[in-house]
């Protein structure tokens, strides 16, 4: 051993060499992904052949093959001669009948009403659903509460009759009122406060209730457009968004009975609850369009459209109620000890404290409803009704358009168009959750 | 306690009932039944009068009336001189028998689809995921008119047919044919044994979970009960002198056009109907299904997965004692409702004329006009069906749940 060792430090870093060429970019990827056994790489290849089986045909029918432009059918009839074998859409077809798929049978000089109403849906939505956009209460009530009616006289022309036994209804509701609030204020006592809500509660209801009335029954030069010619989207869009506008206040008084410490109020939440989502929407709708009528006094008949909203929204208004419900299980104990420990009283207490944080917390599960009952309002067509799925069906019977064709093409339109409204409703409720993922819930 | 007796006794006499809660609550439901029975009365007595002007009898006599019209697949005896009565139970048959096949084919495409949405294979989850998303965004009736009235008319006329399966099974327009068991003589032993040894893999399974809990020894319980449940039958088919042959449906493609075809009631036949409402309805349920497997299979925390293979278990025995019991636990009750949503959802049936519960009943109230009983028979099966569904799974659930102190 010599007494001076040589040690050999290297004073500077080595070089970094770049990672192995199999464990980066596409092909590092594809090896951890798609290569990484045996099993894996035989699953690869299957997967494969599978997404080739179905993509490839579906291509080749929906684009190579398609025909774009043509008349009526000939353009769509396969060649003479052959077999038929290469056919592909007919996508002429669904562009000659593309205005009864979205307006029915509506009344060509009247469309511009039906397209005012999709656009004024659209410029309330779109703020509404966006969470950064401002004046959010204004919004809600301009689409909830002033949006229905308007629409509702655009798409029939208003200028209903309406019996005067209605307005003396609603003066009885205000006189009612009226006649409580001066009960209460002599029965009550000094230290009741209970006067003030009721007479805001019952007058104030019949002065909206007159102010609908009054613009609804207003003659604003409108023709009339009776809802049997109404069809194709228009339907399914009034169908579905009636319900959900209309069961969600329903929903949520229901959730709140199924809830309550009255054990009627609770009980009959509870029957009606699952009753409803124990019965299947056909027989709903054939209850509301053979069984309702016999409900009815004589005389008193209802339009079709509005037997199936009513039908629709009871039904939705139980699934809505069970969504509501999970929210309100869902907020802490706490918050409600705390509202009652300020003293509010049950109403505020909903309105002010528990009700905005449970509805935020199941927006989720209310587009969820949405979107099952934006799929169901295919049904009416069972009750001979024309919704976008019933208008291309019944333009199978045309014979200008009959090619062997015309029913995929047709069905493929109406998949397309549920597709794409579905799909962006399901996006925005998976964008929401995330949202409201607030990062302390278990 | 005490404070609370402290405070009603110390504090004065209220100073009006108005603001008692409990008077507010009697009063509010009071006006809840008042108006209930208000509404009842008025309907009933709408519907008395309405019935009597159109003439209408009410009342459950009609069940006892013949039908008089044909119904294409019933699983009970039925012909066009049935009652009413008997319409109305072989459609609920056939929505019986379409919800358990249903319920049958969409757990298992369910359960594959959504695990093979967790795979590490990009391409096998991809398939997956696309799978869900464009099967649950398309409406149910849509896809029911899709393969109804694309998919099956794209099959081979009533005269040609595809075959599978060495010729024993068939396709065509007309339906899906295949060979029927007769059974003869005897063959009700064949169905004794089965239930024997059912019965005995449920006291071996019991055994032998004692055995293992007291010795630790571990009993080959799944392969013993298939070897019971095949095998035994299986040797008193033998025994028995093979008292079953199997019935081939016939295929005629001589003589006159109009005789061709298969023959009518030979062997088993499943009409295009059934078909396209069970493809329909399986795949459909099947992407609900697949999402509540992958949801229920995510929420076992991975801390699971790597505890039981600090243990030493290997990646199946941790999956199956591991992972599929925690992850039941969370799967079952969305698994019931969508269980509930495909019975009810097969009422779809009456859009392309299979004769399930709601279609037959369709008809019969268009020959009876008896719209009331006819719904009120609808919803009553529906809703028992709910309930008792919900009953058993709740009971189930039960047993499942978490034991926590």
């Amino acid at each position: 051993m010599a007494k001076t060792e040589t040690f050999q430090i290297r004073t500077e870093e080595a070089p970094l060499l770049p990672a192995p060429v199999s464990t980066t970019g596409l092909i590092g990827w594809m090896r951890q992904n798609l290569f990484s056994s045996i099993s894996n790489t035989v699953l690869t290849v299957i997967g494969v052949i599978i997404a080739y089986w179905i993509i490839a045909p579906f291509v080749q029918f929906a684009f190579i093959d398609a025909i774009w432009t043509g008349e009526d059918r000939k353009a769509c009839l396969p060649p003479e001669g052959s077999e038929g074998e290469h056919m592909g859409a007919c996508w002429a077809y669904v562009k000659a009948y593309f205005p009864q798929f979205i307006y029915g049978r509506y009344p060509t000089d009247e469309i511009w009403r039906v397209n005012i109403v999709y656009v004024l849906f659209a410029l309330l939505l779109v703020p509404l659903a966006m969470p950064s956009m401002p004046l959010k209460k204004l919004n809600s009530i301009l689409f909830l509460g002033v949006f229905p009616i308007v629409a509702f006289v655009l798409l029939t022309g208003g200028n209903i009759s309406i019996s005067s036994y209605t307005w003396i209804f609603v003066a009885l509701i205000a006189a009612v009122g009226v006649a409580i609030a001066a009960i209460l204020s002599v029965a009550g006592g000094r230290d009741f406060n209970g006067v003030k809500p009721v007479l805001i509660g019952f007058v104030g209801t019949a002065v909206v209730l007159a102010i609908i009335l009054g613009f609804v029954s207003a003659n604003l030069g409108l023709s009339t457009v009776d809802t049997p010619v109404w069809g194709g989207l228009l339907v399914t869009l009034v169908i579905a968004v009636t319900g959900i506008v209309a069961s969600l206040p329903l929903g949520i008084a229901l959730a709140l009975g199924r809830r309550s410490t009255m054990p009627i109020v609770r009980l009959v939440s509870v029957i009606f609850i699952e009753f409803w989502r124990g019965v299947p929407l056909i027989t709903v709708l054939f209850m509301s369009s053979v069984m309702l009528p016999l409900f009815l006094p004589e005389g008193v008949t209802f339009d079709k459209l509005l037997r199936v909203l009513i039908g629709v929204t009871l039904f939705s208004a139980a699934y809505m109620a069970e969504v509501v419900r999970g929210g309100l299980q869902a907020i802490p104990k706490g918050q409600y000890e705390g509202a009652m420990a300020l003293g509010l009283r049950f109403w505020p207490m909903m309105y002010l404290i528990i009700l905005p944080q449970a509805l935020k917390l199941v927006i989720p599960g209310i587009v969820n409803t949405f979107i099952g009952l934006f799929k169901d309002t295919t049904l009416v067509l069972i009750v001979g009704m024309f919704d976008l799925l019933g208008q291309i069906q019944s333009s199978f019977t045309d014979p200008t358009w009959s090619t062997p064709t015309q029913g995929h093409t047709g069905y493929l339109f109406a998949a397309m168009v549920f597709f794409v409204f579905c799909f962006g409703m399901s996006r925005y409720s998976i964008y929401m959750e995330r949202r409201l993922h607030t990062g302390h819930k278990r | 306690m005490s404070v609370m007796e402290q405070d009603s006794a110390g504090a004065p006499a209220r100073a009006s009932l108005l603001n008692d809660p409990k008077v507010r609550g009697i009063f509010f439901q009071v006006v809840l039944i008042a108006v209930l029975v208000f509404v009842g009365y008025n309907i009933v007595s709408n519907t008395a009068a309405n019935l009597e002007r159109q003439n209408i009898a009410s009342g459950w006599g009609f069940l006892e009336n013949t039908a008089g019209f044909g119904i294409i697949q019933s699983l009970a005896s039925y012909s066009e001189t049935s009652s009413y009565g008997q319409a109305l139970f072989v459609g609920f048959l056939n929505t019986l028998l379409v919800a358990i096949v249903g319920i049958f084919i969409a757990t298992i495409v369910g359960f594959v689809v959504g695990i093979a949405r967790l795979s590490d294979n990009w391409v096998i989850s991809r398939l997956a995921y696309c799978y869900v998303e464009l099967i649950r965004n398309v409406p149910l009736l849509l896809q029911i008119f899709f393969w109804y009235f694309a998919v099956l008319r794209a099959v081979p006329g009533k005269r040609e047919k595809w075959s599978f399966f060495f010729d024993s099974f068939h396709l065509n327009i007309a339906g899906f044919r295949g060979p029927k068991p007769i059974w003869q003589d005897g063959a009700s032993l064949i169905g004794i044994a089965l239930i024997i040894a059912i019965v005995a893999c449920i006291v071996i399974a019991q055994w032998a979970r004692k055995r293992q809990e007291s010795t630790g020894q571990q009993f080959p319980v799944f392969w013993t009960a298939v070897g019971l449940i095949i095998g035994l039958p299986l040797i008193m088919y033998f025994v028995t002198g093979m008292p079953m042959h199997l019935e081939h449906p016939v295929f005629v493609d001589t003589g006159p056009r109009i005789r061709q075809g298969f023959q009518l009631n030979v062997g088993f036949n499943l009409i295009p109907e059934f078909l396209a409402l069970t493809a329909a309805l399986s795949i459909y349920t099947a992407s609900f299904i697949a999402e509540i497997v992958r949801a229920g299979i995510q929420a076992v925390s991975h801390g699971q997965t790597e505890a039981a293979h600090a243990l030493g278990l290997r990646q199946s025995p941790t999956l199956r004692l591991v992972i599929i019991p925690q992850a039941m636990r969370v799967i079952i009750p969305p698994l019931t409702s969508q269980y509930l949503n495909l019975t009810k959802n097969s009422s779809l049936a009456v859009a392309i004329a299979f004769p399930d519960l709601v279609s037959v009943g369709g008809t019969v109230l268009n020959q009876t006009g008896q719209a009331i009983e006819i719904i009120g028979i609808w919803m009553a099966i529906y809703l028992t069906l709910s309930l008792v569904t919900s009953a058993f799974m709740n009971w189930y659930n039960q047993r499942m749940a978490l034991v926590e102190r």
